[in-house]
């Protein structure tokens, strides 16, 4: 086969030789599409992670573009969000948070910034720790509560077994499938298909993208995380889009059903609400922030406290933020390359945008794993291939 | 966030179970799987919550990618596998 498929004996797939006929697959279906390049997007860190960390981008036809679009949960928390999480800590009240929040900058400071102050920040693996952790404990204590439908179900679970009173949440929740609808309509945008990630859909099912294929006419094809169902995942929709087929299909059947985790859903929307809001760098999205139910307004941190976010107004908002590009890099407009700050003034232990902060965003991803890892043998392209070509 | 780890159930008490994921046993919710779990079954971990349980017939293939990126489970710089561990021991990313 082609040169560039050379990439595959050298990784490490369970089935090399399954790897290899999909990727030939991959590479005809493409060549059979009468227009270059194509652009898939796919909405989830993992799938970012296992495409830089298999090396995957190697193995594809150089007309496919496969961009990471708003999927790392971390880096989509709005500022406004992260704000009122340090304002709540500023003021006194305990806060805990997901691990990876701490350095996601706010207007002017980071959670890990006011810790270093001393404000009382608790950092917890799960929902269910920061229970465990208010129920030791006599003061308020104000669960940050950030990631998508994954993760909010477990909130959502752990608040319906009627939490300690002084437990409370400030939900910062977002929900997906929302958000492909933003993305499908950005003027600039050329993505011909989604690639929805496996264990968000195991929650909600295949058949919530029924409606967003019905309305943008743009296939969707979940897929798992392995090397091989992420391959299988790109040349299904690469057939649907060859066949001008909008349709949703489902790649990862172990884990994934039609209906989804009815449970899960029925816990989910009993205790949150969809409303339209900012998600960092992307746009108003409809329906896409989780909020607390009115039934739950007691535990909503935004009705107990009094957040006053004027109180940061007075702080000057960290100069290399202006020039940070993280908004259009998660939008999949730009790449990491096209950041003047990427690898120099914004590194991991020293992030300024939020996607060098997570272990999702796309910057560290690229960052930790080396960039671009095919393009060391196609440097003369430079980073236009396999990325954001305009 | 985004990434679940499958493990194998121990014992059930009530709604939490004993989960074992690679020698290491914690304890996991299991108000939110949508199909009974009892031990000896394989269940998938999101933050400490069992999100579904796995079929039988597909344990092998689930099990296979986290079993590649714990063989390597050493580098400090391999993120997939670190946020692999960090679910497993419930660890954070604090350093990260």
């Amino acid at each position: 086969m082609s040169s560039h498929n050379s990439g595959v004996a050298e990784l490490k797939f369970r089935d090399p030789a399954r790897a290899r006929s999909l990727a030939d697959a991959l590479t005809r279906v493409v060549g059979e599409i009468d227009r270059s390049p194509v652009s898939i997007m796919h909405v989830c860190g993992s799938h970012e992670q296992a495409i830089a960390r298999f090396g995957l981008r190697a193995t594809l036809p150089r007309s496919l573009n496969v961009i990471m679009g708003p999927g790392c949960p971390v880096c989509i928390t709005d500022v406004p969000e992260v704000d009122e999480g340090v304002v709540l800590a500023r003021q006194g009240v305990r806060i805990a948070t997901y691990g990876d929040m701490l350095k996601v900058p706010g207007t002017s400071l980071s959670l890990a910034d006011i810790r270093a102050e001393g404000a009382k920040i608790d950092v917890v693996y799960s929902v269910a720790h920061a229970i465990e952790l208010a129920k030791q404990i006599h003061e308020p204590l104000v669960f940050f509560a950030t990631g998508f439908e994954t993760t909010a179900v477990a909130t959502a679970a752990a608040i319906l077994r009627e939490p300690p009173p002084n437990f409370f949440v400030l939900s910062a929740h977002k929900y997906i499938p929302p958000v492909m609808e933003i993305v499908a309509e950005m003027p600039d945008t050329r993505v011909e298909g989604f690639l929805a990630a496996g264990h968000a859909a195991t929650i909600t099912g295949w058949g919530v993208f029924e409606p967003f294929v019905t309305r943008h006419r743009l296939p969707v094809v979940v897929a798992g995380f392995e090397p091989l169902d992420i391959l299988a995942g790109l040349v299904r929709l690469a057939e649907l889009i060859r066949d001008g087929q909008p349709a949703v299909d489902n790649m990862f059947p172990r884990c994934v059903t039609k209906e989804g985790n009815l449970r899960a859903q029925e816990q989910l929307w009993r205790v949150f609400r969809p409303i339209g809001g900012r998600w960092r760098g992307i746009a108003h999205v409809p329906n896409g922030n989780l909020r607390l139910r009115d039934e739950f307004s007691h535990l909503d941190a935004r009705k107990r406290f009094d957040i006053d976010l004027h109180s940061l107004w007075d702080l000057a908002p960290a100069g290399l933020a202006q020039e940070c590009i993280c908004g259009d890099i998660m939008a999949g407009i730009k790449s990491p390359h096209d950041c003047a700050l990427f690898g120099k003034a914004c590194v991991p232990h020293s992030p300024v945008g939020a996607c060098m902060v997570s272990s999702e965003g796309t910057c560290k991803i690229w960052y930790q794993y080396g960039g671009h890892p095919d393009l060391a043998a196609t440097t003369a392209e430079g980073n236009s291939r396999g990325y954001c070509a305009r | 966030m985004c990434l679940g780890v499958p493990g194998k159930v121990v014992s059930v008490d009530g709604s939490i179970a004993v989960v074992d994921f690679w020698g290491v046993r914690k304890q996991i919710c299991l108000d939110v799987v949508d199909q009974a779990v009892a031990p000896g079954d394989y269940i998938l971990n999101h933050v400490g919550y069992a999100i579904r349980r796995i079929p039988t017939e597909e344990i092998g293939a689930t099990l296979a990618l986290y079993e590649e990126l714990l063989r390597h489970a050493a580098a400090d710089d391999d993120l997939m596998a670190a946020d692999v561990r960090g679910e497993i021991h419930g660890a954070t990313d604090e350093q990260s």
